[in-house]
């Protein structure tokens, strides 16, 4: 209930940058505000006095030194990491390399005693940073940068753990500026975080650049090939498809081979390096978008490579049909394999070796024959697309599936398919949301959301919840769902944030080429259908043990893993170290730890990682972007340094509301009221899970089908008539593209911190930057054209508007208002629309801002030209960071705006003051170019927690 | 069971629909007109106009439509044998006996049982005894099943439907006001709902239609009665649709005449309506492929 006066910071790139600190005695100390060295000081010196215990430390030195913290920002871009981030790092670095190799008890100790002992640790290095930064120069200088960041991963040792660090800085540096020349900065930074990462637990020597790598092909056996180590998922990938002469491969993806049971797909746009942990690199040729109608397919390889697949499927039972249709499609399978029946040749159990369905009989088997008999004269190819048309029809094909539960905790199924997403209880379907249906997709740690068009007679849209086992699972859903609606729906995939601003926003997009695309495609297929020789299925059975089937859920573990360490950094643990973690964190898993093996080893190693990564700046997760890795890092380290004080609930919704009250689009409402939506069902949500599982399950992601719902909002009734959709997708989508070309210069950033459990505090930090760019006029003149297309289309323009009008100037002192909660409006909206909205209780909020004078005409409120707007959630493990990046132009002048919006969740352990200075450290470094002409701290502290749920 | 009046062959989908080579019927017994179930008290039933109805109806399935008929005895202590759909749903070559809702009818099952054997069709059998289901609340598309939830059906019961027939989707329905899903609606052709007017009977269209994903077209009668029809595929014959006579629901009969390319058999069945039987109600229809 305390409200505290929520530390905002506006800072404009270069000039001046406030260290707006959460207390408004921070406020008093933090007059000055460029001193990174000051920073840096005090960091080590907080560190060195912080004791074991994290918490107590953390209340009495924090308020001051964050102050100092924050005004780092305005220098370059090794200022904005903070040394403490920079420290972690080198934990986690250090750690891996040496105790991975340890046995797990040792591993264990070692985690509990670091988390223990970091404050510590991180004071020491910063004597040793000097030293080891040196070094870490030198080699980088020696090496290329990929080299250098192998040097650094390699060099790293226990002992050097602080050498590491500063070797990861000045490499972050380094890149940093670099990047500011290039736009590829982001990548870097994150490339170098992760392989920090993973070259830890490998040990491996400095130079070593080729990974072996092996990966089940559909007929069961294996292709093998040596990596580059840096090579992106797409090289592997174009590798497998030449080596099956496969030019129709975007139906086709790399499953990361871990033991579980989830499907973790190769991102072919990133590093092969951040998505595996184990060595070899282990994958699964799949079918990852099932073609609905298989005879368009351009080639006959083509379909029998779905074929295969749907075999896989079928053996397994992970496509169920009915007895007959077991019989029908294995018939298909013996005449395109062995062609006519021979009385003589197959008289006796030849059928016996293959596998056609997961409970094979002797009576089907006797069908099987029968019908095979029957296809006389059919070739191979005709065979399988007999068996195509048949197996399409079948109700789950196509069907991904995700185990979840309803908002009453009943579970369900969620499967995501070409026309939407199916909710199945048992085997029945009980409901249906069709893509166009679908405004938002979203995730919240474990929390899955969908927000729904308004049905017929109603007025609000609505949002349904649904909780997955665990937020990698439901970052997994998210994932899925976005690709699939990108491949099916849309004509080309959605135009991925710049590369500047993918830092902000660790969005993920689906990159590939639609379904529309590649049928594009094949039809300028010319070559004569190649030769291929069709393998026994009776090798099915082999592929099916390489398949994903197993119950194992390391992801889950992992999690867990990660989640446990927390704050205190990187531990290698093993199966059994993790299996004991999850028992710990009293998260009910479904699945059990299994005893790990060397490679399990590894994706151990590898979570440590990610939990190093949490606390390191630059440390990208391996799906989530560089900003959700940096959130993590800001959450985590509040953990560790303890204020004891209860922050006041800041409502960003002022903000909001103010932006919502402009915008017409129903869009960016919607956007807006399901992030507050979301929030509170999250705070909920966490209140109702146990104590244990905070932190961890914070991740969002956020998806609106823009062109979907713009499609929608012309046609609502016409659901069906996919091709008209389809038409106007294209429409929208080249104009985007378009749009995409601009650089955006206006940087918002906004936190925002939810809460997550019953005393869990909520700070809310907005921070605005805003640049203005000259565009040039070609660009001009080409958006131009666009602008009103896009207006209509995106609902977000009003966004914009919002963004722009806000930037007012405020001064040191953050006017500080006290409100019930702002939100009310909203939350009784959300309550009438949505079932699990939770209603808010006893909050207190004071909202903070900061504005930083604008130049930007934009403050006139002119909306200007929407050129493109863009809502990017990445998430880590207690963090929560949206960004809208909106892009417009006025009189020639274009803008970008990235609003941030980060949620911090955690309970009074946390140092709000820390992580909101670092969060605005870390999006002033993220963003160089950029200014920060606004922050916003909301803090919101809720004495009872309500769970809906 | 005559909603799933399809049979398919090794093709699925909705073009099979309506494909049929036997059907299985049940004389009714005197019983029925006082002692069938009936949602309300209405007027008595006439037994012997009952019956001539009965014949007649049973006269189109054979003689006009050429179907192989197996015409199960009546049994007196079951009065509502005649209604045969509701103890058995089949679809292609699995017949699931069915658990209907009513325990009075239970014992229905058997006769229908041993008649589907004979068919040498793939029997699966309800024994859960938490699940109910009535036939008349399985509505098979040709490309999906919808159960109504009613009275008489219950969620175990649509899930064991959908473990029989894995092939499709299997969605639930909601049905408050009718003893039945199929009291207000049926397939009159591939691709082709018959639905009544209703609030109830809209209602759950609209549930249809958004957990389909496929688009059905609507045929929209006046009476939810009328909106319950029989709708074959006959080698030699086309579209056939069996619907309530004019002179029972003459605007609703009206519709159906506008189908322009259905052969149009008007069928009354006043006296069964009066407890609750509706056409579909009285047969099982099966398509048994000899190449199969």
């Amino acid at each position: 209930m305390t409200t505290e006066v929520g530390p905002e910071t506006e800072v404009k790139k270069e000039s001046e940058q406030l260290g707006a600190d959460a207390a408004k005695e921070k406020h008093e100390e933090a007059t000055e505000s460029q001193e990174n060295q000051k920073s840096e000081k005090t960091l080590s010196e907080e560190a060195q006095s912080s004791p074991s215990s994290p918490a107590l430390d953390t209340q009495s030195s924090p308020s001051s030194q964050k102050k100092e913290k924050d005004p780092s920002e305005g220098k370059g871009i090794s200022r904005f990491i903070p040394p403490w981030l920079k420290k972690q790092k080198s934990y986690t670095l250090v750690e891996p390399k040496d105790e991975a190799k340890k046995k797990p008890v040792e591993e264990r100790q070692a985690v509990e005693e670091r988390e223990s002992q970091l404050p510590e640790d991180m004071a020491q290095p910063k004597g040793n940073l000097e030293e080891a930064t040196i070094e870490s120069q030198q080699e980088a200088k020696a090496d290329d940068k990929e080299e250098e960041k192998h040097s650094v991963s390699s060099a790293d040792t226990q002992p050097a753990k602080e050498d590491k660090e500063v070797e990861v800085e000045k490499v972050a540096d380094e890149q940093e500026e670099k990047e500011k020349v290039e736009e590829k900065r982001e990548t870097k930074e994150v490339q170098t975080a992760e392989i920090k990462i993973e070259k830890a637990p490998q040990k491996a020597p400095k130079k070593i650049k080729t990974v072996p790598c092996k990966v089940m092909l559909l007929d069961g056996t294996e292709y093998s090939c040596d990596l580059e180590k840096r090579a992106k998922g797409q090289v592997l990938f174009d590798k497998v498809c030449e080596q099956l002469n496969l030019l129709e491969k975007d139906y086709f993806g790399l499953l990361i081979r871990d033991n579980s049971d989830q499907k973790n797909w190769l991102d072919s746009s990133k590093e092969i390096k951040r998505q595996i942990r184990s060595l070899p690199w282990l994958f699964t040729f799949n079918v990852k978008f099932y073609p609905p109608d298989p005879s368009q397919l351009t080639e006959d390889i083509t379909r029998y490579f779905l074929c295969l697949q749907l075999r896989q499927d079928i053996a397994s039972g992970r496509l169920p049909c009915s007895f007959v249709t077991h019989a029908l499609l294995g018939s298909y399978t013996l005449q395109a394999e062995l062609g006519d029946y021979d009385s003589e040749e197959h008289s006796n159990h030849y059928i016996s070796e293959f596998q056609f369905a997961p409970n094979q009989t002797k009576e089907m088997e006797d069908k099987v024959v029968e019908l095979h008999k029957t296809h006389r004269g059919l070739t191979p190819a005709q065979a399988d697309s007999h068996f195509l048309e048949n197996a399409k029809r079948l109700s789950m094909y196509g069907v991904d599936l995700h185990h979840a539960k309803d908002s009453e905790g009943v579970d369900i199924m969620l499967g995501v398919c070409a026309n939407g997403l199916l909710i199945y209880k048992d085997r029945l379907r009980i409901n249906r949301f069709a893509w166009p249906k679908i405004l938002k997709i979203s995730y919240k740690r474990s929390n899955f959301y969908i927000k729904v068009r308004p049905a017929e007679l109603e007025q609000f849209e609505s949002t349904i919840g649904f909780k997955l086992p665990n937020h990698r699972a439901a970052k997994r859903l998210w994932k899925v769902c976005v690709e699939h609606h990108t491949f099916y729906r849309l004509v080309s995939p959605e135009q991925p944030p710049k590369a500047k601003f993918l830092t902000l926003g660790s969005k993920f997009r689906y990159s590939g080429r639609t379904q529309a695309q590649t049928r594009q495609a094949s039809n300028l297929i010319d070559r004569p259908a190649p030769y291929f020789e069709r393998t026994s299925s009776k090798r099915v059975s082999r592929s099916l043990d390489g398949a994903p089937v197993g119950i194992t859920d390391q992801s889950l573990l992992r999690d867990f893993s990660a989640t446990t360490v927390g704050p205190a950094g990187e531990m290698v643990f093993d199966g059994e170290a993790v299996g004991q973690t999850k028992l710990k964190n009293g998260e009910g898993r479904d699945k059990d730890g299994s005893p790990t093996k060397i490679p399990q080893l590894e994706l151990t190693q590898d979570e440590k990682k990610l939990p190093s990564r949490a606390e390191g700046p630059c440390t990208g997760a391996s799906d989530a972007d560089k900003s959700s890795d940096e959130t993590l890092n800001v959450v985590e380290e509040k953990k560790q340094a303890e204020v004891g004080i209860e922050e006041t609930v800041v409502i960003d919704e002022i903000n909001r509301g103010k932006m919502q009250a402009v915008t017409d689009a129903e869009e960016t409402c919607k956007v807006e009221h399901a992030s507050k939506k979301d929030s509170s069902s999250l705070s909920s949500d966490s209140s109702s899970n146990s104590s244990s599982s905070d932190s961890e399950d914070e991740v969002v992601g956020e998806y609106q089908p823009h062109h979907r719902a713009a499609e929608d909002i012309i046609k609502e009734e016409q659901e069906e008539n996919e091709d008209a959709k389809r038409k106007e997708e294209c429409a929208t989508k080249v104009i985007q593209s378009m749009e995409t070309v601009q650089e955006g210069s206006m940087v918002t950033v906004e936190h925002m911190q939810v809460t997550a459990k019953a005393l869990a505090q909520e700070n809310a930090v907005a921070i605005k930057a805003a640049e203005k760019n000259v565009m040039e006029e070609r660009k001009q003149d080409l958006r131009a054209e666009d602008e009103e297309e896009q207006l209509r289309i995106n609902g977000d323009v009003s966004h914009v508007d919002i963004d722009v009008v806000p930037q007012i100037i405020c001064c040191s002192e953050p006017p500080v208002v006290k409100t019930e909660m702002v939100t009310i409006s909203d939350a009784t909206q959300r309550t009438e629309i949505s079932t699990k909205e939770v209603p808010i209780v006893q909050t207190e909020t004071k909202t903070i801002t900061y504005e930083s004078p604008q130049f930007d005409g934009s403050a006139g409120g002119d909306a200007g030209v929407l050129l493109s707007a863009q809502t990017i959630t990445s998430e880590s493990v207690s963090t929560t960071t949206t960004t809208h990046i909106t892009k417009t132009v006025k009189g020639g002048v274009s803008e970008t705006r990235i609003e941030k919006r980060i949620v911090i969740t955690g309970d009074a352990d946390i140092d709000h003051d820390q992580a909101l200075a670092q969060a605005i450290k870390e999006a002033k470094e993220q963003h160089p170019d950029m200014s920060v002409t606004r922050v916003v701290v909301h803090k919101e502290t809720e004495l009872a927690e309500e769970g809906e749920e | 069971m005559a909603g799933l009046s399809s049979g398919c062959g090794s093709g699925r989908g909705g073009s099979s629909l309506g494909r049929c080579s036997h059907a299985v019927v049940r004389a009714l017994p005197e019983s029925l007109a006082q002692h069938a179930l009936r949602i309300e008290k209405g007027k008595e039933v006439d037994f012997a106009r009952a019956e001539r109805e009965h014949q007649l109806y049973v006269g189109v399935l054979k003689n006009k439509l050429g179907l192989q008929v197996l015409e199960l005895p009546a049994d007196e202590s079951l009065p509502d044998c005649v209604f045969v759909e509701d103890v058995a749903v089949v679809c292609e070559e699995t017949a699931l006996i069915t658990r209907p809702g009513a325990p009075s009818r239970r014992k229905e099952v058997d006769a229908m049982k041993r008649a589907l054997e004979s068919l040498n069709l793939n029997i699966v059998e309800m024994t859960d005894e938490n699940a109910t289901l009535d036939g008349g609340d399985v509505l098979f598309t040709g490309r999906e099943f919808f159960v109504g939830l009613s009275k008489r059906t219950n969620q175990r019961g649509a899930e064991i439907l959908a473990d029989t027939f894995k092939d499709y989707a299997v969605s639930t329905v909601p049905v408050y006001d009718s003893l039945h899903l199929k009291s207000f609606c049926s397939m009159a052709g591939p691709n082709l709902i018959a639905i009544g007017s209703t609030e109830a009977a809209q209602k759950a269209l609209k549930t249809m239609q958004q957990m389909s994903d496929h688009r059905y077209d609507k045929l929209t009668v006046p009476d939810d009665a009328a909106a319950n029809c029989i709708y074959l595929n006959i080698p030699g014959k086309g579209h056939v649709l069996l619907h309530r006579a004019p002179e029972e629901y003459p605007e609703s009969a009206k519709v159906f005449e506008k189908l322009k390319d259905h052969m149009l058999i008007p069928i009354a069945n006043t006296e069964m309506e009066k407890v609750d039987g509706a056409l579909t109600c009285c047969s099982v229809l099966i398509n048994k492929t000899s190449e199969l």
